[in-house]
């Protein structure tokens, strides 16, 4: 029998397999930010243990930083103390970092692609739950806690229980105006947030074929949202030439050789997955959430939906409890609901793609005098591209907000918070309670939702301007 | 890491689904350098009401913390496991965890119990009905008793053997360091080092 990819990648890690026991499996790149890793760096010293690869370690500030005035030292000293941490951890121990003001600085899972350090085939761990989004290149890669930071730094490796498999066959040509953000928050809605519990999610079909690397990326990024550790693409010509040439990508015989390599990595015709589904994306529509999970959501056509029209006992409960979280009312449109801020970022779309795309709807027009615009690049090279292209011209001429790189309002560690009450229209991948400032409402949404919206102020799609 | 052989003690109901590890511990409170102090931040947007059941006096002291399904989805910060630690619970009993909460309460030692919502239902009634109850909670003997009731649970031998020993998982890996550095001597020379810097 034939084997799936998540299963190919697992086999070439193994460095020792135990009945009855987890395999030991080799990571690759280990990527570390300052919010999970100040713990697992004291255990190393309080151990005596050396970081193990430092040469597969790389740091970036991202979670809590400020994305104003950052020639400033940070204001909040919680804040800095955990960003000061994370730069002496990483002098310690001789770990590479990129700091707040350097080029390389950004969200992590945007750091690694940029850097060509995202490669096919790869093990790729970081104390972060979207770390899923680097398996867009075919790489196995998943969020771990703290205490599995500390094993990796320590042995490279982490004992781990096979997943399974699912297939999602995602078939047919996108519309207009619909995209990856939008075949994700279907997804989610389809097979729930703990569908993909103890699963590894490989997307397949034409639609997913056609997507770019940055629309990949958007599509793995959210796995976590529908439960999976993990969820990846077979790597194709689009990963090979947005690779190539890359800083960290290999180079001449190695080149050839990791090609080579690359090439072998797609699922077996007769692999059998543990389950399979199929989504059909000629009859998706632009997609937006109503309530306080990423599996509540709905196409942005809809109406709000009636809790006492859901059979199950458990959900219906949570959507009696999102509503009134929400400040919603059932059976109205959902583009009926203004919104005080939109929020264009994240590791979900903060990439340079995700800012074209927002700006094209945006250029010569003027956001809603209601609504806050805040523009927050992925990393601190997206934003040099996008102000080389003028994007951030764009932005500001329209009333919107532009800032430097970081995980900024998605979720609120740093100034970017939503007050109480308020609404958002967010790029990002969670609305959960308070998550993006406590009290505040958050609906998720493509880049072109975000834009259409930003400039009309209540929830919208680009064909409603 | 503390053993885990057995804990008897009292329960809390927390009668809600899909609870994100956002709402154990908001982000805000991640800003901690250590792993201890986190226990105001648990559930701390939910804690502002007096109605909701962690500020009933009845389950002042309970150690157990019975779930509705889908625990700990969402970030992967361990500090939602330091958190219910910190606040002083040992187990946490679900019919279905996230699977990095679940991985990363099992490195640090917080019991959590998969378990059927029929059982779990029912021991939200005894609780109810009776706050003060006590609870065993037996990974040794993979069951959960009070008064009469025994329910038994599946927990996979491996883990139940690092959590009753109280096992370091690096220093398990450690020993097979002989392993690694093989497999490390075979390893692609295409894949990619983070050092030296290209640029």
């Amino acid at each position: 029998m034939g084997k799936t990819l998540a299963e190919k990648i697992w086999l070439d890690h193994i460095v020792s397999s135990t009945a009855n026991e987890p395999d030991l499996l080799y990571i690759d790149l280990h990527l570390i930010h300052e919010v999970t890793s100040p713990q697992a760096f004291d255990g190393l010293r309080l151990a005596g243990r050396p970081v193990s690869r430092p040469d597969l370690t790389i740091a970036t500030e991202d979670h809590n930083v400020p994305t104003q005035n950052i020639n400033l030292p940070i204001a909040d000293p919680v804040s800095k103390l955990q960003v000061d941490t994370l730069r002496a951890n990483c002098k310690e121990f001789g770990v590479r970092i990129h700091s707040l003001g350097d080029a390389e600085q950004g969200i992590v899972h945007v750091v690694g692609p940029q850097l060509g350090i995202t490669q096919p085939g790869m093990t790729i761990v970081c104390g972060d739950s979207h770390t899923s989004t680097h398996g867009a290149f075919g790489a196995l890669a998943f969020g771990i806690g703290t205490s599995e930071v500390e094993h990796v730094l320590a042995t490279q490796t982490l004992p781990l229980i096979r997943p399974k498999t699912m297939a999602i066959n995602v078939e047919g040509t996108l519309k207009a105006g619909v995209t990856s953000k939008d075949i994700i928050l279907a997804i989610i809605a389809k097979i729930g947030t703990g569908g993909g519990q103890g699963y590894v999610l490989e997307y397949r079909g034409s639609a997913i074929r056609a997507l770019s690397m940055e629309g990949r990326m958007t599509v793995c990024n959210m796995s976590i949202e529908a439960g999976a550790r993990a969820g990846l693409i077979a790597p194709d010509e689009t990963t090979f030439s947005y690779v190539k040439d890359k800083p960290h990508a290999p180079i001449g015989a190695d080149w050839d050789n990791a090609l080579a390599y690359w090439k072998t990595l797609q699922s077996d015709s007769d692999a059998v997955f543990d389950k399979e589904i199929t989504i059909n994306a000629d009859e998706l529509e632009p997609f937006v959430t109503w309530g306080t999970n990423p599996g509540q959501g709905l196409p942005l056509n809809s109406n709000i939906p009636n809790p006492a029209d859901i059979a199950d006992v458990e959900e219906r409960g949570a959507a009696e409890r999102a509503l009134t979280y929400m400040g919603l009312t059932a059976g109205t449109p959902l583009k009926s609901v203004s919104v005080d801020t939109v929020f264009l970022g994240s590791c979900t779309n903060g990439r340079i793609e995700d800012l074209r795309a927002a700006a094209d709807i945006l250029k010569g027009k003027k956001i809603a005098d209601s609504v806050r615009l805040l523009v927050v690049p992925g990393s601190a090279r997206v934003r040099l591209q996008a102000e080389s292209e003028g994007l951030d011209k764009i932005f500001l001429d329209a009333g919107g907000e532009w800032r430097n790189a970081g995980c900024s309002m998605c979720l609120g560690m740093n100034p970017d918070q939503l007050k109480p009450q308020e609404r958002a229209a967010s790029t990002s991948n969670r609305n959960f309670e308070g998550r993006q400032g406590k009290g505040g409402r958050t609906h998720l949404v493509s880049p072109l939702v975000a834009a259409a919206t930003a400039i009309r102020g209540t929830l919208s799609s680009p064909s409603d301007l | 890491m503390e053993k885990f052989i057995s804990h008897t003690g009292t329960a809390i109901p927390l009668r809600r689904s899909n609870v994100d590890t956002d709402q154990i511990i908001p982000a805000v409170y991640l800003k901690r350098v250590t792993k201890s102090g986190f226990e105001d931040g648990l559930f701390s947007a939910w804690r502002s009401d007096p109605e909701f059941v962690l500020n009933k006096s009845d389950y002042q002291g309970a150690t157990i913390l019975v779930a509705g399904p889908d625990f700990g989805t969402g970030s992967s910060r361990e500090h939602a496991v330091w958190a219910l630690q910190n606040y002083g619970f040992k187990v946490v009993l679900s019919s279905r965890f996230a699977d990095i909460f679940r991985g990363n309460s099992q490195k640090a030692g917080l019991l959590t119990v998969l378990i059927s919502q029929s059982v779990i239902e029912e021991i939200w009634q005894q609780i109810e009905n009776d706050p003060k109850l006590a609870i065993t909670v037996d990974l040794e003997a993979k069951n959960i008793r009070y008064g009469s009731a025994i329910h038994a649970f599946e927990i996979d031998d491996y883990t139940r053997w690092r959590l009753m020993e109280g096992l370091d998982d690096i220093g398990l890996t450690l020993k097979k360091i002989d392993q690694v550095s093989a497999f490390e001597a075979k390893r692609a020379t295409f894949k990619p080092q983070t050092l030296p810097i290209r640029a």
